[in-house]
């Protein structure tokens, strides 16, 4: 295999440097290398990260192709920067089997433009009776380790006390979607100032909060660990950071658009901004963003849903929740985070790769960019500027909320094992 | 005016004083032998009703055929979804058949603000209520009922709402006639006040223009009308309220209450209304109630909003349109 040289980038944002890749391997990290028998990627003045690990993306196949495929949404997650992503089970049959599992785990093997890691269901059907075999999804060749019924909240007590004890056999996680149902009947959006105005069913802050709230008491009294999905009110924020201070083991992501965008959009009743857990206000934002600051959110994960154009061109009320998050998630947390001066780039190589890889123990991704490491690594132009063209996406859906809106920087290349996926903003 | 009357909101207070002055000559033709203006002759009007709605519909179809439209009436029973064909698709075969306007009733908030903005299609579209957002043609009922009642029917030509005090008593929460009265009676610069159980008020409601109360009785003596909306009985089972009784004994107006009110003070009703429950009917029936009268005046609003909105370049009834005219 022929070994690539990136001269000049800087890693994670520090000085200009070289790193030679051998095979699968980054070989050597320094200044002046030698590019004998090397392909050569100018990358002066591009912050070189370690390839971007998701947490959270719904592939939808099986079940949903006609919005995206594990083939177009690896090729999104690809040009987003992504070497892995984890596939919630939220498919079409569910992915509460090994079988399931191991399907989509061989698509991403196959196609191999990003690493994927299967999610299996906590219950049977995302139904929220029974447990799914979490044991045999584990010892699938997909090798389970989070489960998660996102989209629906494990809103039983026992059944979710009993999944955070059980997965603990194998060194499993329980990813939860905090969604009380009941106080969320017919939740259309944030519930406050603007759905009072709009006439739109509100879905409360609190209906989040009371839910982390009781699992992380919960993972404390089994001594359990627990990660909160896309977490969206200050309110949970303060939970989150009192949990651990306490030193319950949670760890919490949120989404870039959370880190973005306000309810105060839903006003052009433009579907393309219904998502769950809904936009919330102003003073959310500040705190999400503290919050992915100080440490006390740990991730960034995209939630990225696809959704075919039908189910977004239509009434509010009648709309699919969702946005396709994967190829403008690192654009996001530039503009929300890097350019505030809240994070830096080995920050964001820390919330976007490192600690994901870490919590969903993604073997071989979120590693340091060093000699011996895999070569695992995206490539940042930092200075550019741009708006968002879905046209452009690879991702089979569009719906996104930033069409017109320019963010900063793009991802020109992305290596998974040594082979580029991206090259120069296109896809191999 | 705008294009499009999608909310209460979107009124300046000169649009709307322009549509309660319009809509007074447009009650003239009402007296007339002939109810018939020639103002839109050969244009199509539609009706889209995706809701049930009697006295809506029935209201802006008489009002259209006074102006000589030609009027389609569309009614399907429950969402767009449920028949299969989406709201999108439904606008726009009707207006390939040749439609100047579609005044629309849809279960769901926010439905004609998409119909008049997506892009679907290019006729003028009229709110006629959508989910629990707004039905400004409600409001606009509403207040020039309140104008001819409590200003005068000639002194109140010109004139808006200042200074008169509103209360607004009910399920506000799952109303839209609420939203849409707050917004222009405001606009017009009444003073409103809601009152409820806690249940039934909107979480956020501290940013709307309003007073809120949970004490009808502390309120009935300060008020110049009162507004009763319908209490759904099935709100009862979602724990808004105990019991109908109880509702009936804290927020019902009855003979009692309606004594402390102001001796001008004209009680409302936008219909339909659920005797014994929210109004008793010694109220309904007395000659404070406006009830009959809303509905007339309904007509004339409508079709001074219609006039306004697809007006052809004749003056309405006698005398030429004002600088408003775009």
């Amino acid at each position: 295999m022929s070994k690539i040289l990136i001269r000049g980038a800087r890693i994670l944002g520090g000085e200009p440097q070289d790193v030679l890749i051998d095979g699968e391997t980054i070989e050597a990290v320094g200044t002046g290398l030698s590019a004998e028998g090397a392909e050569v990627v100018e990358a002066a003045g591009k912050v070189l990260l370690p390839g971007l690990v998701d947490l959270h993306t719904h592939l939808r196949e099986p079940g949903r192709e006609d919005s995206e495929t594990v083939l177009t949404g690896t090729r999104a997650a690809a040009s987003g920067g992504y070497t892995a992503v984890f596939a919630m089970a939220n498919t079409f049959p569910v992915a509460d089997t090994a079988g399931v599992v191991e399907q989509v785990y061989r698509l991403g093997r196959e196609h191999g433009y990003c690493d994927v890691q299967p999610i299996g269901a906590v219950t049977v059907g995302l139904e929220g009776k029974k447990l799914a075999e979490l044991g045999a999804m584990h010892d699938s060749a997909a090798g389970v380790t989070v489960f998660s019924d996102d989209g629906k909240c494990v809103d039983d007590a026992v059944i979710m006390r009993r999944a955070l004890e059980y997965v603990k056999a194998f060194g499993g996680v329980v990813a939860q979607h905090a969604q009380e149902p009941r106080l969320t009947e017919g939740a259309q959006m944030n519930e406050g100032i603007v759905s009072a105005e709009l006439g739109l069913g509100g879905w409360p802050a609190v209906a989040e909060e009371s839910i982390i709230a009781r699992d992380v008491l919960l993972a404390e009294h089994v001594g359990s660990r627990v990660h909160i999905c896309h977490l969206s009110t200050a309110g949970s924020v303060e939970i989150v950071r009192w949990a651990k201070s306490r030193g319950i083991d949670v760890t919490a992501e949120v989404t870039p658009h959370h880190l973005l965008l306000t309810d105060e959009l839903v006003r052009t009743y433009n579907p393309v901004y219904k998502v769950n857990p809904p936009l919330r206000t102003e003073a959310d934002v500040h705190a999400l963003r503290q919050a992915l600051a100080d440490g006390t959110i740990d991730i960034v994960a995209t939630d990225h849903a696809p959704h075919p154009h039908e189910d977004k061109d239509c009434e509010w009320a009648a709309a699919a929740m969702g946005m396709v998050g994967l190829e403008t998630a690192l654009s996001v947390v530039q503009e929300t985070m890097v350019e505030t001066g809240l994070l830096d780039w080995a920050q964001v190589a820390d919330r976007m790769s490192v600690a994901p890889a870490r919590i969903g123990q993604a073997a071989g991704h979120g590693r340091p960019v060093s000699a011996g490491e895999p070569a695992n690594l995206t490539l940042v132009d930092t200075a550019y500027r741009g708006s968002v063209d879905p046209a452009g996406f690879a991702s089979r859906s569009r719906n996104t909320p930033y069409e017109g809106r320019e963010l900063p920087g793009r991802v020109t290349h992305t290596w998974l094992r040594g082979k580029a996926t991206l090259v120069d903003g296109k896809l191999t | 005016m705008q294009r499009h009357l999608i909310s209460a909101a979107d009124l300046s207070r000169d649009d709307a004083v322009l549509i309660l002055d319009t809509a007074e000559e447009m009650a003239r033709v009402a007296d007339r032998p002939i109810k018939k203006l020639p103002t839109l002759r050969g244009r199509t009007i539609v009706n889209l009703f995706f809701e049930d709605s009697t006295r809506t519909r029935i209201s802006f179809e008489a009002a259209e055929k006074r102006l000589s439209a030609d009027v389609i009436n569309f009614t399907a029973k429950g969402s767009s979804v449920s028949k299969g064909e989406s709201l999108k698709d439904t606008a726009q075969t009707l207006e390939a058949m040749g439609v100047d306007a579609v005044v629309i009733r849809h279960g769901a908030s926010g439905a004609p603000y998409r119909l008049a903005t997506s892009g679907w299609i290019d006729a003028a579209v009229v709110n006629a209520g959508d989910g629990t957002h707004q039905h400004p043609t409600q409001a606009l009922l509403d207040a020039f009922t309140m104008r001819r009642r409590l200003v005068g029917r000639d002194t109140g030509l010109g004139q808006d709402l200042s200074g008169k005090r509103v209360t607004i008593v009910g399920d506000v929460l799952h109303s839209r006639v609420a939203r849409s009265n707050v917004d222009l009676l405001h606009t017009l610069g009444a003073e409103v006040t809601l009152v409820a159980p806690p249940t039934l008020v909107p979480v956020g409601v501290e940013s709307w223009p309003c007073e809120v109360s949970y004490d009808l009785d502390a309120v009935l003596p300060k008020s110049d009308a009162v507004m009763m909306l319908r209490v759904q009985r099935e709100r009862m089972n979602a724990a808004f309220f105990p019991t109908e009784r109880e509702y009936s004994r804290r927020y019902g107006l009855d003979g009692d209450r309606m004594a402390r009110m102001p001796e001008h003070a004209i009680v409302m009703h936008p219909g339909p209304m659920v005797r014994g429950m929210e109004i008793t009917a010694e109220v309904a029936d007395s000659d404070r109630c406006t009830v009959v009268e809303q509905v007339a005046n309904g007509v004339s609003i409508r079709m001074a909003v219609l006039y306004l909105l697809l007006g052809g370049n004749e003056p309405a009834v006698s005398h030429a349109r004002t600088t408003e005219e775009k």
